[in-house]
């Protein structure tokens, strides 16, 4: 592994967005950062839009609100990870060098990345496509506590995820996948748009869906821009938070969402005219209000979400300028 | 406490292992505990008159070129000289539901722990368990032991779908093409990555027949390996050539193709000066190819494996033949491969089970 240098300038990671229902927050001594809690995201969204920022969404405040080039972003209930030679996985490092590096979306290759150390393309890679594509979006993973569903682990209480795949790939061109909120980093000149809160619902992991429904939208986006998506190291180690069993218990759309969501996303083929991240969200949230309006009342509302975060992307942006 | 693990099938009646060599097989020693239990089909390339050690104890059939051409007769046209890509006739000949196929310069590799790591029972569990193109499981192949599907995974989806190919790595000398060898002489991989997951559908692969395994009902017929070699422009191309043209297929019938483990250890770099030599055309080639095939589609009323190979056939005449004459006589040899096969496997329709 060989992490790209960390330039200070150029991510963001401490900045702490107080969910509004949260009670205090207390930070350890020593960290560059900055806290922001209901009132600030009042100011600068208006007290209107402030719903959008809830519980799980509220670091989609921090996304609006920086203006360093790369974002990294974890759940409060993941420490470091050790690798296999039991040294601490710096995710930093790791998750700038996978976005620092290109993506291989058109064609597999089936050293996984073939942009480090050690690896390369191999025998029978076109070369006309080993030069990549910029790299917007880095999904890790989990150790320990791994991201099931409830019913996953509910069913398997004691499972527990131990096996450290040392690797990192481009998911491939139109394959879609769950994104997890839990250990991400992105570019956000690249898809910052795109990173958007529009599912509200959950207090937990297993109750929510906004981080899925995301990464499909960022997906196709990144699709259609020719812009990719990694998924492997670097690893956190997830504790536990909640109960499965009770989160079993509620009411949980999100499983029947996704039965919609996903044929939608897969039919779904945006106008060549779209060639920003914001033109590719608001023809994304066009087609779900029209395609999957009908289904439920929560794609509305996603739509609606979603075309509100494209204006306050914008109007934020102008402020900088 | 982890549910306890079923121990897996050996499928010793039901598997063949295919070995192309042109040299003693004493490489078959290091393999003795893994593969004695299964029937070996060798397919010897080269001076026919050369006879082949192997090791003894093993259960084995043999053919050279003589026993290809009296077979075949003239449709053995199809089948390279000189060339590992006759590998292929193995598939034809076998009569068992799956194949095993492996270079005669790899050996057993060694995982993290130092444990001697058996391919076969590796490729076996891939081919047993459903594959998942549609969705991109992030913790990889989730019906591993200790593995699932992860948060978000439509429900829908958790079924799979029937595995058709499993394709391995190596340790040691990488797969590289020969400009790459070039640049790279020292390189070794050394990286043991712990995962098999499925090539989601729509993404072509660069297929290595060095450490392969697939379901001959569900693909066989789709495993030509092309003509290489002997009087033919190119080399090195005829694993590249069945792995694209399987994975087409594997797409439109809704079979799953897997990469990853097992590993085994590669022994050998091949001269890259002779390697730049086979490949250079298809360095050049394979900029129309992969085109070719990414956007290729098959009828929706080819739904068995033949019928979707002989589309494709004249699909590589009508689209190809323009890039080189090549691709003509290549496009008439996937017909009698064809052929061929249903002549030597006529009891069975071999269509998609479903």
């Amino acid at each position: 592994m060989s992490p790209a240098s960390v330039n200070d300038n150029e991510v963001d990671i401490v900045i702490v967005v107080k969910d509004p229902d949260a009670k205090q927050v207390k930070i350890p001594e020593g960290f560059d950062v900055r806290v922001y809690t209901e009132s600030d995201i009042v100011k600068v969204v208006g007290s209107s839009k402030a719903f959008l920022f809830s519980g799980y969404s509220s670091r989609y405040f921090g996304y609006l609100i920086s203006n360093k080039k790369y974002i990294i972003s974890i759940d409060d209930d993941c420490s470091p990870a050790k690798t296999k030679d039991g040294d601490f996985v710096d995710i930093v490092a790791y998750h700038l060098n996978n976005l620092k590096t290109p993506a291989t979306p058109f064609f597999f290759d089936t050293l996984y990345d073939p942009y480090q150390k050690g690896s390369d393309f191999v025998r029978g890679y076109p070369f006309s496509l080993r030069s990549g594509v910029p790299c917007a979006l880095s999904c890790g993973l989990w150790l320990n506590f791994a991201d099931y569903d409830a019913p996953t682990q509910a069913l398997k209480p004691d499972m527990r995820n131990t096996r450290y795949v040392d690797a990192v790939l481009t998911v491939p061109l139109k394959s879609m996948m769950p994104m997890s909120g839990v250990n991400i980093a992105f570019d956000r000149e690249l898809v910052g748009p795109a990173m958007l809160p529009a599912l509200k619902e959950g207090k937990v992991r297993w109750e929510t869906m906004e981080d899925v429904w995301c990464g499909l939208v960022v997906k196709t986006v990144c699709d259609h821009l020719k812009l990719g998506v990694k998924s492997g190291i670097p690893y956190v180690w997830r504790n536990e938070k909640g109960s499965a069993i009770d989160s079993l218990k509620k009411e949980w759309e999100g499983v029947k969402l996704m039965e919609d969501a996903v044929p939608f996303f897969e039919t779904l083929r945006l106008s060549p005219s779209s060639v920003t991240a914001e033109d590719c969200v608001v023809e994304i949230a066009a087609a779900v209000k029209e395609r999957l309006g009908s289904t439920h009342a929560v794609f509305v509302s996603a739509a609606e979400a979603m075309a509100e975060w494209v204006k306050l992307w914008k109007a934020v942006r102008s402020l900088d300028h | 406490m982890a549910s306890s693990v079923t121990p897996t099938p050996l499928l010793k009646d039901e598997l063949d292992i295919v070995i192309p060599t042109i040299r003693n097989l004493d490489f078959l020693e290091m393999w003795r505990p893994f593969f004695q239990p299964y029937h070996l089909i060798i397919v010897q390339d080269g001076d026919p008159s050369k006879v082949i050690k192997v090791p003894e104890g093993f259960d084995y059939e043999l053919y050279n070129r003589n026993d290809i051409n009296r077979i075949l007769g003239p449709k053995s046209s199809c089948i390279s000289f000189k060339d590992s890509a006759c590998r292929c006739f193995g598939y034809m000949v076998s009569k068992k539901k799956y194949i095993f196929t492996i270079d005669d310069d790899c050996f057993v590799a060694k995982d993290p722990s130092g444990n001697d790591i058996n391919a076969l029972e590796q490729h076996i569990k891939n081919l047993l368990s459903p594959s998942t193109p549609f969705f991109f499981n992030t913790l990889y192949d989730p019906y591993r032991e200790g593995a699932d599907f992860v948060r978000g995974y439509p429900f829908s989806l958790r079924e799979g779908v029937p595995t058709a190919v499993s394709h391995g790595l190596w340790l040691n000398i990488p797969d590289y093409d020969a400009p790459t060898q070039l640049v790279k002489p020292r390189e070794r991989n050394t990286r043991f990555v712990d995962a098999v997951l499925t090539i989601p559908k729509g993404t072509l692969f660069p297929m290595c027949g060095m450490n392969l395994a697939f379901d001959r009902e569900l693909i066989g017929p789709a495993m030509y390996f092309g003509l290489m070699g002997d009087g033919q422009p190119i080399g090195r191309y005829d694993d590249m050539w069945a792995g694209w043209c399987i994975k087409v297929i594997c797409d439109h019938l809704g079979l799953g193709v897997k990469t990853g483990l097992p590993y085994i250890w590669h022994s050998k770099a091949s001269n890259p000066f002779v390697n730049l030599k086979k490949e250079y055309k298809g360095i050049y080639w394979q900029e129309e190819l992969i085109p070719f095939f990414q956007a290729a589609t098959l009828p929706k009323e080819c739904t068995t494996v033949q019928s979707c190979y002989k589309e494709l056939s004249k699909q590589v005449k009508a689209k190809l033949g323009k890039v080189d004459d090549y691709f003509n006589k290549l496009a008439d040899a996937m017909l009698t491969w064809i052929e061929a096969w249903d002549e030597l496997n006529p009891s069975k329709q071999l269509a998609k089970g479903k």
